[in-house]
């Protein structure tokens, strides 16, 4: 992390007032942090009991994992984990692939590609997700012919696609001016230039925000369950309906989210990491 | 010495809207010459020398550089700027790669030639710039000076026919000029075609065939050297020069 107090070009940042800085430091966020999520467990917890819920935790680990004559097996739960880290992968991969695309034509300079691209963009923003889903789903699927599984996939891509490729282009136009310029005077194309000298330069630029971007996918990718496709969200419905343990079902699934969302995180500050100390 | 022209400029005129920074020039310059070319800040340099390798487009007139009809949208654009290398002020190297990885990626990737080829010719310009021992080094690791004469090697070993050097040593500390032009004066010696606009008229004198005078986007006096600095024919050419020779 660079220094809080000195701000880019060097410049000195004035001093946060003091009751900021009480409230910035790691210690005193720590404890509010535990304060809350105390608060929350404990509400819940009394709540259920209010309500006379019966608690059965000690069924849930067969739901993760279980050992049968035939050995080790994993559970509905974690099946249902890689289930939607395929669906993430697949549609993440499809995203970016689709909001490059999208940020190159609308960089272009081409008047047709930038009304091409910014409509495609005003569109996606401007329809929820949940009834894009339905749009792919229930119209598009049957004219085209694809299952479930697809219309979940270019669903996810399409939405993601839209904000990956405003990622891209804030990363492209970050890299200065004359970049372009000493790439275009020993020769190079257009894609030569960014293929070898803006995008591996954007790339610094892109990852936190891109990071944020397969954050918020893992966390989208839970409303395929509306149309039954095989994910954890699918999976914790269907676990509750054959048991109605939806307190302890709906807390686990929350946790593998988180605990996905979290690796991911992680995973990427250390790659930034190694960016940084590569440049 | 082969005299023949290899850039001719015909009545160019260069608008960016309505603003006309370029006004009715017309220039030749030949193979193996070396201009340099002065006058105040906006008088329309840089923008003319941009023009020589199709990094800006002239709205009228016509130019020719290395036999090349140049125009917007020219399928030729890009050979062409193969054979003209410009240096710019602000050195602009790749800085997500290592000195020799600058020098290399044009050969490679444009002009197409293997890396063991490309890498000995990079190493060899980089003695030519007297800094083979930073070849490993990243641009952000280099002084001003240092830089400057990579991003004078990364040109030459595209093998260009032509240089052009937009201030090249405006944006160094003083003590790294000299290495700098050291360097192009060198260069000079070697027969390449030059065209440079600069204030330093140390290395002008030493090097220049021919001497231009711009002034609100015209050219305003073209001479030898000798004549320009001891006779100038305009009167605001004279006060130019009175004016950057004092310090
Ligand atoms: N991209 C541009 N858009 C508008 N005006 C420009 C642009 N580039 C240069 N100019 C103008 O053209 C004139 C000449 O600029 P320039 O060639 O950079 O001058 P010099 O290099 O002699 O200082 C200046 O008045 C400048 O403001
Ligand atoms: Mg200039």
């Amino acid at each position: 992390m660079p220094d809080d107090s000195v701000g880019s070009g060097g410049i000195p940042v004035p001093k946060p007032p003091v009751h900021q800085r009480f409230l910035n430091s790691v210690p005193v966020a720590i404890l509010i942090y535990a304060v809350v999520v105390g608060l929350i467990f404990y509400g819940s917890f009394a709540g259920a009991q209010n309500m006379g819920y019966n608690w059965q935790w000690y069924r849930v680990p067969q739901y993760l994992y279980s050992f049968t004559d035939d050995g080790f097996q994993w559970g509905e739960i974690v099946i249902g984990l890689f289930a939607t880290i395929r669906l993430c992968v697949v549609s993440f991969l499809l995203a970016t692939v689709l909001g490059l695309l999208v940020a190159l034509l609308r960089l272009s300079g081409l008047v047709m590609g930038t009304a091409v691209s910014v409509g495609f963009l005003e569109l996606i923003r401007n329809i929820p997700l949940l009834v894009l889903l339905y749009l792919f789903y229930y119209v598009l699927g049957p004219i085209f012919g694809f299952d479930r599984y697809t219309a979940s996939v270019l669903t996810l891509a399409v939405f993601h696609s839209a904000l990956i490729s405003e990622i891209f282009r804030a990363g492209i136009n970050a890299i200065p001016l004359g970049q372009w310029e000493a790439a275009k005077s020993i020769g190079m194309s257009t894609a030569q230039s960014y293929r070898y000298i803006i995008l591996p330069q954007s790339v610094r630029f892109m990852l936190p925000p891109i990071t944020g971007e397969m954050v918020h996918l893992v966390k989208s990718s839970a409303i395929v369950s509306v149309i039954a496709v095989a994910e954890l969200t699918t999976v914790g419905r269907n676990i509750i309906s054959d048991t109605y343990m939806s307190f302890e079902i709906w807390f686990t699934v929350a946790i593998v989210y988180l605990l996905v969302t979290l690796i991911l995180s992680i995973g990427v500050s250390f790659l930034e990491k190694r960016y940084a100390v590569d440049q | 010495m082969n005299r023949h022209p290899i850039i001719e400029v015909r009545n160019l005129d260069k608008f960016y809207g309505t603003f006309q920074a370029l006004k009715d020039i017309s220039i030749t310059v030949h193979q193996g010459e070396r201009v340099v070319i002065c006058g105040p800040s906006g008088s329309g340099k840089s923008t003319l020398i941009r023009c020589f390798n199709a990094l800006e487009t002239h709205s009228s007139g016509s130019l020719t550089v290395d036999g090349v009809d140049v125009f917007e949208g020219s399928k030729e654009i890009r050979r062409l700027r193969q054979e003209v290398g410009m240096v710019f002020q602000q050195f602009n190297l790749f800085p997500h790669l290592n000195v020799l990885e600058n020098l290399m990626i044009g050969p490679i990737k444009v002009r197409k030639i293997s890396r063991a080829q490309a890498e000995r010719t990079a190493r060899k310009y980089l003695d030519r710039v007297h800094i083979p021992e930073q070849a490993e080094k990243y641009p952000a690791q280099l002084s001003g000076g240092q830089q400057q004469r990579v991003a004078i090697a990364r040109s030459l070993c595209m093998e260009t026919r032509i240089m052009l050097f937009d201030e090249p040593t405006s944006a160094l500390d003083p003590e790294m000029i000299n290495e700098v032009l050291d360097v192009m004066v060198e260069l000079a010696d070697t027969g390449m075609t030059m065209v440079v606009v600069t204030h330093e008229m140390g290395f002008a004198r030493k090097v220049a065939d021919t001497m231009v005078f711009m002034e609100d986007g015209r050219i305003v006096e073209v001479a030898p050297p000798d004549m320009f600095f001891t006779a100038p024919a305009s009167e605001r050419c004279r006060m130019f020069l009175s004016q950057i020779l004092e310090h």
